[in-house]
């Protein structure tokens, strides 16, 4: 009867851990294609506002963005919770929109420039007035095509 | 006789992998961006003299918003749920009423004739209106004319205007147009 007793002790085999790496080496490679490099510090609070009928930006590499909110809790008390733009890595004012949509065209190449497309990333308090003025600088600066950043909210 | 080599440990390479891995997930961000894609009217001419384009006013909706958000639709003030609704009934005219715009027939290459509004949406707001009203208007406008042109290619072609392939796409696009202005900045508001 003892034909089904273990005889004598028994290992468990060790778990072979050669693809892991390769599951690992999988899920950086998802990483990798799915996102893409964070280009700048939030230095402004930006609540996107809802809508339905967005549509997806098309040229990532040709857009740049003017980020439009109430400044981070950190640097609150340096800046006041008024809104403020943010271009690049800093404060500016709206006459800096100019040198800054300026030099966004410098970087691109000659043919990519009309397809340039400004983002504006507005939080959702905001009020129109400073974007009122930001778009007015747009105009002078004749960089027409922008595109308001907004979140998919699923249709009822 | 050939020494066999000793099998390299790779238990460590997965180590590796998730540092790769780690530093990935923090230095990226997920998702794309999306949004509301609009063309600026380009700035007038400082020689050229300001004269007002003439419009005829039947063809003309003046959306306002004011600094507590609430719409101004033509003459009436309006929620905005109803704002969609109204904003169609304006473009598409469905009983050729002459207080609303008028349609023109126009050629359009690879379709033919077809009827296309003259309809402008005027879109004006105060300094002190919320951006997420604004958005919410705009969106609005946008979902008013992605459902004219969704009826017209079911109409025509029947399909919905995203399944349809490009150049009928652009077809649909020149019978319905997306005439919203963004007037010129007024102040409205008087403190």
């Amino acid at each position: 009867m003892s034909k089904f007793k273990a005889s004598g002790k028994r290992e468990t085999p060790g778990i072979t851990s050669g693809s892991l790496s390769d599951i690992v080496f999988m899920l950086l490679f998802f990483f990798m294609v799915t996102t893409q490099m964070r280009d700048q510090e939030q230095k402004v609070v930006v609540k996107l506002p809802e809508a339905t009928e967005v549509v997806k930006l098309e040229r990532k590499d040709l857009s740049s963005y003017i980020n439009i909110g109430t400044p981070t809790r950190a640097l609150q008390a340096q800046y006041g919770t008024d809104a403020r733009i943010q271009l690049n890595d800093s404060f500016k004012t709206v006459d800096d929109i100019r040198d800054f949509i300026a030099a966004e065209r410098e970087s691109m190449s000659e043919g990519d420039r009309q397809f340039m497309t400004t983002v504006i990333k507005a939080d959702q308090d905001v009020r129109m007035g400073i974007i009122t003025d930001v778009k007015q600088e747009l105009r002078r600066c004749s960089a027409l095509k922008i595109m308001y950043s907004a979140r998919k909210a699923s249709k009822e | 006789m050939a020494k066999k080599t000793p099998a390299i440990n790779s238990s460590s390479t997965a180590d590796i992998a998730f540092l790769l891995l780690c530093y990935f997930l923090m230095t990226t961000t997920m998702g794309s961006q999306t949004g509301l894609q609009r063309r600026l009217p380009p700035m007038p001419d400082k020689n050229q003299k300001v004269e007002d384009q003439k419009v005829n006013r039947r063809n003309i909706i003046v959306v306002k918003i004011n600094s507590a958000d609430r719409i101004l639709a033509g003459s009436d003030p309006i929620d905005i749920s109803q704002l969609k609704d109204k904003i169609k009934i304006f473009l598409s005219n469905p009983t050729d009423d002459p207080t609303l715009p008028e349609k023109v027939a126009t050629d359009i290459e690879g379709y033919g004739q077809a009827m296309v509004s003259k309809g402008v949406i005027s879109l004006q707001n105060d300094r002190g209106t919320s951006y997420q009203a604004y958005i919410a208007v705009q969106n609005e406008l946008v979902a008013a004319i992605n459902e004219l042109r969704d009826e017209f290619a079911t109409r025509n072609y029947g399909k919905t205007f995203m399944q349809l392939p490009e150049d009928k796409q652009d077809i649909v696009k020149k019978a319905v147009p997306q005439n919203i202005s963004e007037a010129e900045p007024k102040d409205v508001a008087k403190k």
